[in-house]
């Protein structure tokens, strides 16, 4: 249901992250975050992510010469082949998706490749780094960035996928060698090996703390350069929730680090070590299975709306659009990110009460006698009564019964006035009316937007919320609007009935039937 | 399901039973003993006491909570702790899981706390005592099982055989992992045992929920035992606090997915609903097709997961009449021609493809208009067994509606239905599913 037009990174650090939750208890990415950037870098970006690459280049140097020291030290070659391939599989079996070893003995055997899934998340904080940890606080500086490599260049990830890829593996690499070095600095393999706890633990939680510093300053600092977008100011609760949902899976994922580190450096050898991972990865898979149901979730909301539009045809897209609209405007109003989800429901579902009035009563064009006109002013009523039990629509269920209500109390169904309609009713009333206004339907053409917005202004204070006029019309000043364009061939005569493509002989209505579009947005 | 067949020892009272005998003779060794290496053995107590508290709800109503199991486990199994010898013994492993599982419990025996917890369900049918049952059921299993693995390894490490032998290093490692994976199939035996008593599944369907589950969140909680009592023999106590939390984290992300899919449960309810909102079908009708659907499919031995996409599709079976310009009369769809009802279902069909239910569902919901039988007299076996369910379902509750309609009672309604079922068992229904409907009635189980 959320806009998800955009498949690129998202522009703020942690703009995205409530429209990214998906439930309670979830957190939103953030400086964990092992996404990179960009379509194409430009200037001061490329040049960065230049110079952070030569960085990585200069971490994994070491590996090539005997240096000692703090820094330096012999390499446990089969350790690190070891901990990279673990890597690399944690990683795609976090997120859901097929090992690399799967995918390669699939091509070995010659077998078709499974159907491409989407991967789901992995843990909160969009990232997998136990076995990265573990080798942190197993191995010297430069092999540690090792580690990170494989799983990096080999990851899945949105296209540009070299680009990106690179870039991962290259600020990963980075912020794994700062943490290996300040583990080293800290004394950590000696307390390791002594099983000198919670001396231990402190240390090694402060090498997760410089990883995710390191990597928190790298992303940040491209996510700056990289302004092609333009930038949301956060709100101060996502903010807050930001860090919490970074701090609690940084430091549990820290902890099974170094419970596999602990294991391996024992007596019981890899065998348990790899056992130690199986906690975690499976609620990492969870995690991503969880995303996976929200957006069924999501396809089943959809549905719901679909079924309105089998039966009012002319309005075909207008839910979605309404939803897109209402949620430009809680932007404008400042809104928190959860509750812009919910209003996002509430404007998608407002009319789903329509399914309760006569069809022939919504397809009519002509003038409504007053029973007739009452029989469609009862919708608000039913939808409320549809939606009644969905508790995770919570205040959207009140912006369903109320989105027909006039600021000046002579609205339906209950009549309010002023401040007693609730918010989410006020923005919908004036999203939908708005809609209304500027798409065609088959008995009139679309208004331009310049009229509707003068409309709007004109009927602000009696019928709609100054306001909320305010922020629609700042909202379509901002991103601009797009209309419903008629449909090629015009809309006489055509009343699908049939929904959904499905090829039937129409000897129920007349004209063509069988053409139903699946509303607005992808 | 005969009632004679529920008998013997696999009842949840003969569970209860062994566990508070067991409790007893643990707490009287520990009473005359005394308690061995008390510390370690208020440390173990109060994580069971704690994971008491976080539980999460599995599919199916089946309850756990893994931070008190996995703890309990890890007492079980523990042998050295920071290099150097435990000797607490199977009996007190008994005596301090048992405790801790109470204390656990204490707080939610209190009134107040009681219907704090008792938070709207999906279908808001709360099953009377479950709340109690529920948790007598969650610890006597736990007492169990952690009996039986403490059982396997107390033993043998006390008796010093480990070192005789010598068992160390890697080999101890695989002796743990043996002894945990022989309690996690043991504990989804006994699982499977308490649940098919509460939810009135076969054996074998419940079995293979624990069995599923034990692929899933199971093998977390066991491996965090098994790790957690090796990591011990390393740094000790702070074992417990520090890797713990990666079961934790598994706890929340499994409530959040369980969360969202009661979301998506409600959802469909509301989408089954949209048909009887439009006037196409009468109040209720979807809710109880799905309820009587759930009910067959019990009695023809589902399990949880093939029960949760049933009633998603006998919830949903009507969608399709939202295409129908006019409302079919009285909403009977199995009163209408068959190539009718066939239209009916492809086209609900469609629309469920298009929610996110998997897509399984989809197809049995376009598949329940056809016959059971083929033309030339065979039975199809291409029809899916929920399509199959349902269809009788649903002419069930359209036949009962339509009798009470003449003015019949309640029981003689749902008599004359499954009367005129029987007269077509074997051509348009399957007579497997209508003689379950039969037994069903009988036993007083269908909801009505």
């Amino acid at each position: 249901m959320r806009d998800r037009a955009p498949r690129r990174p998202d522009s703020g650090l942690f703009s995205s992250l409530a429209r990214e939750r998906d439930g309670p208890g979830t957190a939103g990415e953030a400086d964990i975050a092992s996404e990179g950037e960009g379509d194409a870098l430009t200037g001061a970006a490329a040049r960065y992510a230049a110079a952070v690459l030569a960085g990585a280049a200069c971490c994994l140097l070491p590996l090539a010469t005997t240096l000692r020291g703090p820094l330096g030290g012999t390499v446990d070659w089969p350790r690190l082949a070891l901990l990279a391939f673990l890597h690399t599989c944690a990683e795609s079996l976090a997120v859901g998706l097929p090992t690399p070893c799967a995918r390669v003995g699939r091509r070995l055997l010659r077998r078709p490749p499974r159907e491409p899934r989407e991967p789901a998340r992995a843990l909160p904080g969009r990232g997998f780094f136990p076995v990265l940890f573990a080798g942190v606080l197993l191995l010297p500086p430069a092999a540690a960035a090792l580690v990170a490599v494989p799983g990096a260049l080999t990851a899945h990830i949105p296209r540009p996928r070299r680009l990106r890829r690179l870039w991962n593996a290259a600020q990963l690499a980075v912020a794994a060698f700062a943490a290996a070095a300040v583990y080293r600095l800290l004394g950590g393999p000696h307390l390791l090996l002594g099983a000198d706890f919670p001396a231990a633990a402190l240390g090694a939680m402060a090498a997760v703390a410089a990883f995710c510093l390191v990597n928190a300053v790298l992303v940040g600092v491209m996510r700056q350069l990289d302004t092609a977008r333009p930038h949301r100011a956060a709100h101060p609760a996502d903010l807050a929730r930001a860090a919490g949902a970074v701090v609690l899976p940084a430091l549990v994922q820290g902890a099974g680090g170094l419970m596999v580190a602990v294991l391996w450096q024992g007596p019981y050898g890899a065998f348990a070590a790899v056992l130690a991972l199986l906690p975690l990865s499976i609620s990492a898979w969870m995690f991503a299975q969880g995303h996976r149901e929200a957006g069924a979730h999501q396809a089943t909301v959809r549905a719901l709306v679909q079924a309105v539009e089998i039966k009012d045809a002319y309005t075909r897209g207008h839910s979605e659009r309404v939803g897109r609209a209402a949620v430009l405007m809680a932007r404008q109003l400042g809104m928190a990110e959860d509750r812009i989800r919910t209003l996002h429901f509430a404007g998608t579902l407002h009319d789903v009460g329509k399914l309760g009035v006569a069809t022939e009563l919504l397809r009519r064009n002509g003038p409504l006698t007053e029973a007739e006109r009452r029989a469609v002013e009862v919708h608000p009523v039913f939808g409320h009564e549809l939606v009644r039990d969905l508790a995770f629509l919570g205040e959207a269920r009140a912006g369903i019964l109320h989105h027909h209500e006039r600021l000046d109390g002579r609205g339906y169904p209950a009549g309010l006035a002023g401040d007693r309609i609730p918010e989410f009713a006020r923005i919908i009333s004036v999203a939908d009316a708005f809609d209304s206004m500027t798409s065609t339907r088959s008995y009139r053409r679309g208004r331009p937007v310049t009229e509707a917005v003068t409309e709007l202004q004109r009927c602000a204070g009696s019928q709609f919320d100054p306001a909320m006029v305010q922020a629609l019309v700042a909202a379509v000043d901002l991103h601009g609007w797009q209309p419903e364009p008629p449909p090629p061939g015009g809309w006489d005569g055509e009343v699908p009935d049939i929904p959904l493509g499905v090829p039937e002989p129409a000897h129920r209505v007349p004209g063509p039937g069988g053409r139903i579009t699946a509303g607005g947005s992808p | 399901m005969r009632p004679g067949r529920r008998g013997g020892f696999l009842r949840p009272s003969a569970v209860h039973a062994a566990a508070a005998l067991l409790l007893g003779a643990a707490l009287l060794h520990v009473a005359v003993h005394g308690l061995v290496q008390p510390q370690v053995a208020l440390a173990f107590g109060t994580v069971v006491a704690a994971g008491e508290r976080a539980r999460i709800t599995l599919p199916g109503d089946r309850e756990q909570a893994p931070l008190g199991t996995a703890a309990a486990l890890a007492y079980a199994l523990l042998g050295p702790l920071h290099g150097t010898p435990t000797g607490h013994g199977t009996l007190q492993v008994v005596a301090v899981t048992g405790l801790g599982t109470l204390a656990g419990l204490l707080p939610l025996a209190l009134p107040g706390v009681r219907t704090r917890r008792a938070g709207p369900g999906r279908h808001a049918r709360p099953a009377p005592g479950l709340p109690d049952a529920a948790r007598a059921d969650i610890a006597s299993r736990r007492l169990l099982t952690t009996a039986f693995a403490a059982l396997l390894f107390q033993p043998v490490y006390g008796s010093g055989l480990l070192d005789r032998a010598p068992i160390v290093g890697p080999a101890y490692g695989a002796l743990l992992t043996g002894v945990a994976a022989l309690t996690a199939l043991c504990d989804a035996v006994l699982a499977a045992v308490l649940h098919r008593a509460r939810a009135g599944l076969r054996f074998a369907a419940a079995l293979e929920d624990e069995l599923r589950s034990l692929l899933g969140i199971g093998s977390a909680i066991v491996a965090t035992g098994m790790l957690v009592s090796l990591l011990a023999g390393e740094v000790g106590l702070w074992a417990l606090p520090l890797f713990c939390t990666p079961l934790l984290l598994a706890q929340a992300s499994f409530r959040r997915a369980a969360a969202i899919r009661a979301t998506t449960g409600q959802t469909i309810e509301a989408l089954a609903r949209a048909t009887e909102v439009a006037g196409y079908t009468p109040p209720g009708h979807a809710r109880r097709v799905a309820d009587t659907a759930c009910a067959l499919g019990r009695e023809l031995g589902l399990g949880t997961r093939d029960l949760a996409l049933l009633e998603y599709a006998a919830l949903m079976h009507d969608i399709g009449q939202l295409s129908l310009v006019e409302p079919v009369p009285g909403g009977a769809t199995a009163m209408l021609p068959p190539a009718e009802q066939q239209r009916i279902a492809r086209l609900g069909s469609e629309v469920i493809r298009r929610t996110g239910v998997p897509r399984r569902v989809g197809d049995q919901v376009a598949r329940l208009a056809d016959p059971f039988r083929l033309p030339d007299g065979a039975a199809d076996r291409s029809l899916p067994l929920a399509a199959r369910i349902i269809r009788v379902a649903n002419a069930h509750d359209d036949l009962r509606t339509e009798a009470r309609g003449r003015g019949l009672s309640e029981a003689t309604a749902a008599f004359a239905a499954l009367e005129r079922l029987r007269l077509e068992r074997g051509r348009g229904y399957d007579p497997a599913v209508v003689d379950a409907l039969a037994r069903a009635g009988a036993a007083g189980r269908e909801p009505a």
